[in-house]
């Protein structure tokens, strides 16, 4: 799209500098969204009243002297599974469409510590089940690149925000994939993070054992940016990892040199050749820029989809249980409260949604727990040993972030199995709590984005960074691909 | 809704038998008899708290019928030694401070109720009423 975009930081230290006014920054980024979310329809709400009071706001203490923070200015797009104080928060869902929050996620009191302005909710596969944006109860999410297709998900409506230049940084969640695979398909840099590096209040829960928010981005630089704002403990989310923000912008300029990069070799197939080819680049790319290459096996790789869509149904379940009519959300009457309960639920969730907590209330139900949901989690063990044994090898792992480019809207509507092969690369880090990020790497079939996942240990959150900032600079340019003829 | 349906939901699957519920061999079925049958799916559903109409019931039991059979490739891994893996941190039972802190406005919470009266949520008759 335009070259002469200006990055996150630099958009920040101009606001800071008094270059630009915040206003500015804010009416350029509202007049797309007016131009094109019609079509797109990345948002559910778009907060023009409120950004452009914000945004006043961070003028009025620039001119006074004040700095109001490394973000200072720059649109935020938020996944509208993240709750905002007074803010409709619906997780695309007509079980919460009139929801107002009564606190901020943590995040949220972060961003906007920073000098943040939010300029909307963001759509999502409701309660972030899905890796299109189709299952939106508000309609789907187009991808900016082609809007017959999908932009991915569920985290689609976040990354075609920022593919469509509505805001240059936006957050969504990823409890499979669901913020690297609308990265790749949508052509921008997405990441999760180690779990319980980023703090879980107020992020609406799905799967609360791998659950984490992340950035989406044009440049790894402003996801590293991104992520230290709202990185670090604590107190309210007791799985948030007792140690300060990450520390990842000094590692961008390192280069990989020395770096063992790894190939996992019994990796499940799948991925389309275009898609393959790029990441064979990928590693060409690294080694040429001193990586060393090296093999690697993970023998229980292709068991995490299974393990993942027995485990985080079952959470799921066990989280949508809160919806029943009583403190939140709409309700449908009925004369007793069983009756109202599922009267509500059964009008308010959609079918994905039900789908899920039926196959996850299964899994937990008695006679079948050992079976299915404690077998799972022993599945998910012998993933993170392999993970372990792999990277005593290797200090990251390369793979596809998805296993093609962006498909046709409608494609995998009506068969849920196909739609969760989708997250076959995503879904293991989840289970290992372990980071992973999608690195935009040049084109695939029809001149569509192609993302390169690279995956690294918990914790390792800056070696990652320091590697996908190496692909980043190493990139075929877009425009070359899609002239190349990969499609035949 | 629900997708596709797959016909022929007829296998007999033992509920209480080892846990899992396998196709009965005796019956002779094929390999291709679900993991799950109607019944099944209606049970979940109620303890799910979710009305299914019976087109849904078919569709939902196919739907999960072919999910479980997908799911079958974990069933010749051994795992009798394997320690489960419950989430990915090695933290357990964090506890803040006893002390007194800030929560939130009852009113405000109150107010995203459908139904609230004097300080409490309002629901309709917990005890059952004949329709």
């Amino acid at each position: 799209m335009n070259n002469d975009r200006t990055s996150a930081i630099d958009l920040a230290q101009n606001v800071r500098n008094n270059v630009i006014t915040a206003a500015d920054v804010i009416e350029e980024h509202l007049a797309h969204i007016v131009e094109r979310d019609g079509e797109i329809h990345a948002f559910n709400l778009v907060l023009a009243d409120e950004a452009r009071a914000r945004a006043a706001e961070i003028d009025g203490m620039v001119t006074a002297g004040r700095d109001p923070g490394p973000l200072a200015g720059v649109p935020v797009a938020l996944k509208d599974n993240m709750c905002t104080q007074g803010i409709p928060t619906t997780c695309s869902s007509k079980i919460l469409a009139d929801w107002r929050p009564p606190y901020d996620a943590t995040v949220v009191t972060r961003l906007r510590d920073a000098g943040a302005i939010f300029v909307g909710k963001t759509n999502l596969d409701e309660f972030a089940m899905g890796s299109s944006t189709e299952n939106s109860a508000f309609g789907p999410t187009k991808n900016p690149l082609d809007t017959t297709r999908v932009p991915g998900g569920s985290s689609g409506g976040s990354a075609a925000a920022v593919a469509a230049d509505f805001a240059p940084i936006s957050f969504g969640s990823d409890t499979g994939g669901s913020i690297r695979q609308p990265a790749a398909l949508c052509g921008v840099v997405g990441v999760k993070p180690t779990y319980g590096a980023v703090s879980r209040l107020g992020l609406i829960a799905f799967g609360s054992s791998l659950d984490q928010i992340g950035p989406f981005t044009h440049t790894v630089a402003d996801a590293a940016v991104a992520l230290e704002t709202i990185s670090g403990h604590d107190p309210g989310d007791s799985t948030s990892i007792q140690q300060g923000p990450l520390d990842l912008s000094r590692t961008l300029e390192l280069g990989v040199a020395g770096l063992r990069v790894g190939r996992i070799t019994d990796l499940p197939t799948g991925a389309s050749p275009d898609v393959e080819q790029r990441v064979e680049e990928a590693f060409d790319a690294l080694r040429a820029a001193g990586a060393e290459i090296v093999d690697v096996e993970v023998p229980a790789f292709s068991y995490g989809l299974t393990a993942y869509y027995l485990i985080a149904p079952a959470e799921a379940s066990s989280n949508l249980a809160r919806f029943d009519g009583v403190r939140f959300g709409m309700r449908t009457a009925a004369p007793d409260t069983n009756q109202m309960y599922r009267a509500t639920r059964t009008e308010g969730f959609g079918d994905e949604v039900k789908r899920r907590i039926m196959l996850g209330t299964y899994a937990l139900s008695a006679g079948y727990y050992d079976a299915y949901y404690g077998r799972a989690q022993k599945v998910r063990r012998l993933i993170a040993n392999d993970f372990a044994a792999a990277y005593e090898k290797a200090d990251v792992l390369l793979t596809p972030a998805s296993p093609t480019v962006a498909f046709e809207m409608g494609d995998k509507a009506s068969d849920p199995l196909a739609m969760y092969l989708c997250d076959t690369y995503t879904i293991p880090s989840n289970l290992t709590g372990h980071p992973g990020m999608s690195v935009p790497f040049g084109t695939g079939d029809h001149g569509l984005p192609v993302g390169v996942q690279v995956l690294a240990p918990a914790l390792k959150d800056d070696v990652m960074f320091q590697v996908g900032a190496a692909l980043e600079r190493s990139a075929p340019p877009r425009s070359a691909g899609s002239g190349e003829g990969s499609e035949s | 809704m629900w997708g596709g349906v797959r016909d022929g939901v007829s296998a007999v699957v033992n509920l209480e038998r080892n846990g899992r519920a396998v196709p009965d061999s005796l019956t002779g079925v094929s390999d291709e008899s679900p993991r799950i049958t109607a019944d099944d799916v209606s049970k979940v559903a109620t303890l799910a708290r979710l009305i299914l109409t019976d087109d849904e019931l078919a569709t939902a039991t196919a739907e999960l019928a072919a999910m479980l059979d997908h799911f079958a490739d974990i069933d010749a891994l051994d795992l009798d030694d394997v320690e489960p893996m419950l989430q990915p941190t090695p933290l357990a039972n964090v506890m803040r401070d006893d002390v007194v802190g800030v929560t939130l406005d009852r009113d405000e919470v109150l107010g995203q109720a459908p139904l609230a009266e004097d300080g409490r949520f309002r629901v309709p008759p917990i005890v059952g009423i004949e329709e």
